[in-house]
């Protein structure tokens, strides 16, 4: 195998496990942070125990968030040291400052709210989660804002073939994190929620700490419907915006070949050839494409071969089609689970509201089995996102076949892929497994000191 | 002052925060298993970390940060020059970070034992490395002209670069094992301190060993013919100096003196390179330096309003988290 392919896969192996945890991270912290604020407030100690039992899972994401995060920053000058050369003059400044204000902010106050609950009062502890939990956005903020730079270059100049930055506060105002940051930090409450919901469910059908569950529930699912809503807009305003920015993105992600008559219907499924480029059959809804795009029920979507015609023109020879069934299947998947989500979390609120939840069993089984949903989502909007940008690693300047390092050999890379994924697999493996046991345990258990207990066996599991 | 030569001074500033800071706490990662004697123990000692080592790693992830945004050239030459090493590096710091965290949620011996034996290896492996890339660098390595480095095993696996990776584990078990005298009481704390004695003697015979080195397989004491062997000197002093804090039972100066040796010596490499970042062994012309690795000037003075504007409140809240967190750690019971 080249080693192109190899990079592409460790990082998309790399990007997609580092982003199981990060949205779980954010979207645990924001509701303990919360918890943490009720208990100052009411002085219940309920929200306490709240706080600690959730702050656990929150942690044992978190530690996995912050090794992988560490692995994404030098994988960019490990595998991609041309892409380095060619942006870090715009892309390094956002992560530098990801760490002086984002990084700093999470690591010290995590250890002062851990750790400090018997030396600081109340309030200093809730104010300590609250800048973790800030601190994690404006993580997702940067990082983003370098993201974006990639799908939509702003406020710079080439100057001797490398992209130097001319306008810093472009970065931040660039139309493209305006859509991206809200979408994205949705979907991390929505993940965190879900999380939330799933395991309260869980505990709702053995009938333990009911009222400890049902106050997590119902925060949960008021966050999870406020965010699905958050998602759908901030996702719609996306779609508008690759009309402009990335129209091949949006070609693709609809299996639109041709120019679309106007109105534009939207294809819900479709069976896509790509050597023919054509699709064989699929099924359409009239007016949605046009809604989808525009906002409104009108205006023509332009199809991936006249697209392909002009960016030949623009950029030169090439393909400039991304892989379409991949970007088309995944926004149907990031879609449909994201409606599934706004769904879901009605369902909940008004079962809950009608105290009739803890009976309905089959919906708690779909809860627990909706853990699964948000991750699913959020994987399927990213390979959307960046696969949908290919060829390009800066969106009309730089490709990602330009942007590898030369001075690493296939070898190397599939050592490293290979290890790190190792790597992944045990870590995936050892947190599934431990906040499985968080969450039967439930609240109120106390570490079990018996040393005779293998953790592997029949009883373990019982508990 | 130009601002690459200030970035340069910064990046330089980060990695010497981090190796003082993280020093300490890779080298109660690595006491875990020389030190502690039992569960309880070993919980005593990661007690005195747990707050902290989070923060302490950051100011590497900040250097990497600004390394990219400072010096594209530099960040992508090395971290693609160095990639296997990189490679090792982030795996063993990925076992000793989630090791440190999920320890917390472990109960049985078995599995203990397995995180106690990540923290330590990691521990021990990623100060080993990052002292082995950082002699590799002043050494020099085979760049072309493109600002490609094509290294081989030798280049960054030798004599010397081994001798560097073993100097920095000792200098960060020192810096640990005064860390634990200042931070705990009971039975470690005492053993800390005669340990201290043994230790500090391997470090004295290592860094001699290692400014020998120096002296053959680089050019510090001919670039920096007063820097070079002032610094040295120093860390000499500072050891000699830590021994006696130490066995004064001046604990907090002992703390200081093994922090000082750590940041001369990172000062030492840091001044050695300037103003080159990276040396080329093919030819001098292919040199990477603060000029020609550099970002441009818009950027780095956005950078520099930013690092001016943030670092103040960085530096104060860790502060005060030490602060905080300033009481010493007892043996349970």
């Amino acid at each position: 195998m080249d080693v192109l392919l190899l990079a592409r896969i460790q990082y998309a192996i790399t990007t997609v496990f580092h982003f199981f945890f990060v949205p779980l991270s954010i979207g645990t912290i924001f509701l303990v942070a919360i918890m943490e604020t009720l208990y100052v407030v009411k002085k219940k100690e309920i929200y306490l125990e709240m706080s600690k039992f959730w702050g656990k899972v929150f942690l044992l994401s978190f530690a996995i968030g912050v090794v992988t995060g560490i692995l994404q920053e030098f994988q960019f000058g490990m595998n991609w040291s041309e892409y380095s050369r060619f942006m870090g003059d715009v892309f390094g400044a956002p992560l530098a400052v990801e760490a002086l204000l984002a990084f700093f902010m999470e690591s010290t106050f995590i250890g002062v709210w851990i750790f400090g609950r018997d030396k600081l009062p109340k309030w200093m502890i809730a104010a300590s989660a609250w800048l973790v939990s800030i601190g994690t956005m404006l993580s997702a903020l940067w990082i983003l804002a370098a993201n974006s730079f990639m799908q939509e270059p702003v406020g710079f100049e080439i100057i001797d073939g490398k992209a130097v930055l001319t306008d810093f506060m472009a970065l931040l105002t660039n139309p493209q994190l305006l859509v991206e940051f809200p979408h994205t930090i949705f979907g991390a409450l929505a993940t965190g929620a879900f999380v939330v919901a799933g395991i309260s469910a869980y505990n709702f059908m053995k009938k333990r700490h009911l009222d400890f569950f049902r106050k997590s529930f119902n925060m949960a699912m008021v966050v999870a419907l406020i965010s699905g809503f958050g998602i759908a807009f901030s996702g719609h305003d996306q779609a508008k915006h690759l009309m402009e920015s990335q129209p091949m993105k949006m070609a693709a992600s609809e299996g639109l070949w041709e120019d679309s008559e106007d109105p534009a219907d939207w294809t819900l499924i479709a069976d896509i050839d790509v050597e023919n480029q054509e699709n064989n059959w699929q099924i359409d809804i009239p007016y949605a494409l046009s809604y989808l795009a525009y906002g409104k029920f009108e205006g023509a979507v332009p199809g991936m071969l006249s697209l392909q015609q002009e960016y030949e023109e623009k950029y030169g020879e090439g393909n400039y089609i991304p892989p379409v069934k991949t970007v088309f299947w995944s926004f149907r998947i990031m879609a449909g689970f994201g409606g599934l989500m706004v769904l879901i979390s009605m369902l909940g609120l008004w079962y809950s509201y009608r105290r009739t939840i803890e009976q309905k069993t089959w919906f708690l089984k779909a809860l627990v089995v909706s853990i699964a949903i948000p991750f699913i989502a959020n994987t399927a909007g990213w390979i959307m996102t960046e696969i949908g940008r290919q060829p390009w690693t800066v969106m009309g300047y730089y490709t990602t076949a330009q942007s590898v390092s030369p001075n690493v050999t296939a070898g190397q890379v599939l050592f490293s892929t290979i290890s790190f994924t190792s790597a992944y697999v045990i870590l995936a493996i050892v947190m599934i497994y431990m906040t499985a046991r968080v969450a039967k345990r439930g609240p109120y258990v106390e570490q079990i000191t018996d040393e005779n207990v293998d953790l592997l066996s029949k009883e373990a599991f019982k508990s | 002052m130009s601002l690459p030569e200030l970035w340069f001074i910064l990046i330089a500033v980060l990695f010497i925060g981090f190796f003082f800071l993280e020093g300490f706490d890779f080298g109660v990662g690595m006491l875990t298993r020389l030190l502690a004697k039992n569960k309880d123990e070993r919980t005593q000692l990661l007690t005195t970390i747990g707050p902290f080592w989070d923060a302490n790693e950051v100011w590497l992830i900040t250097a990497g940060g600004a390394l990219f945004a400072a010096f594209p050239n530099w960040y992508a030459t090395m971290f693609s020059g160095y990639y296997t090493l990189f490679v090792i590096f982030l795996l063993a710091l990925i076992a000793r970070g989630v090791a440190i965290e999920y320890i917390h949620h472990t109960e049985t011996d078995k599995y203990l034992n397995l995180w106690h034996w990540c923290i330590a290896i990691g521990s021990f492996l990623s100060p080993f490395l990052l002292g082995m890339l950082f002699t590799s660098l002043i050494q020099g390595v085979p760049i072309d002209e493109t600002m490609t480095m094509y290294g081989t095993f030798s280049d960054f696996v030798n004599a010397y670069s081994v001798v560097g990776g073993l100097a920095v584990v000792l200098l960060s078990l020192v810096h640990g094992l005064t860390y634990i005298g200042l931070r705990t009481t009971g039975p470690v704390h005492d053993r800390a301190l005669s340990l201290l004695n043994k230790v500090y003697v391997v470090l004295f015979i290592g860094l001699v060993v290692f400014a020998a080195l120096t002296y053959v397989s680089t050019d510090l004491f001919i670039v920096r013919p007063l820097a070079t062997p002032i610094l040295l000197g120093a860390v000499v002093l500072t050891t000699i100096l830590g021994i006696i804090f130490a066995n004064k039972r001046r604990e907090g100066l002992a703390f200081t003196m093994s922090g000082l040796s750590i940041v001369f010596t990172v000062a030492m490499l840091f001044i050695g390179l300037f103003p080159r970042v990276m040396i080329s062994t093919i030819d001098p012309a292919f040199n990477l330096t603060i000029d020609n690795a550099a970002s441009g000037e818009y950027t780095l003075s956005v950078m520099t309003k930013v690092a001016v504007t943030l670092l103040p409140f960085v530096l104060g809240y860790q502060i005060w988290s030490y602060y905080v967190f300033r009481k010493r750690i007892h043996p349970k019971n």
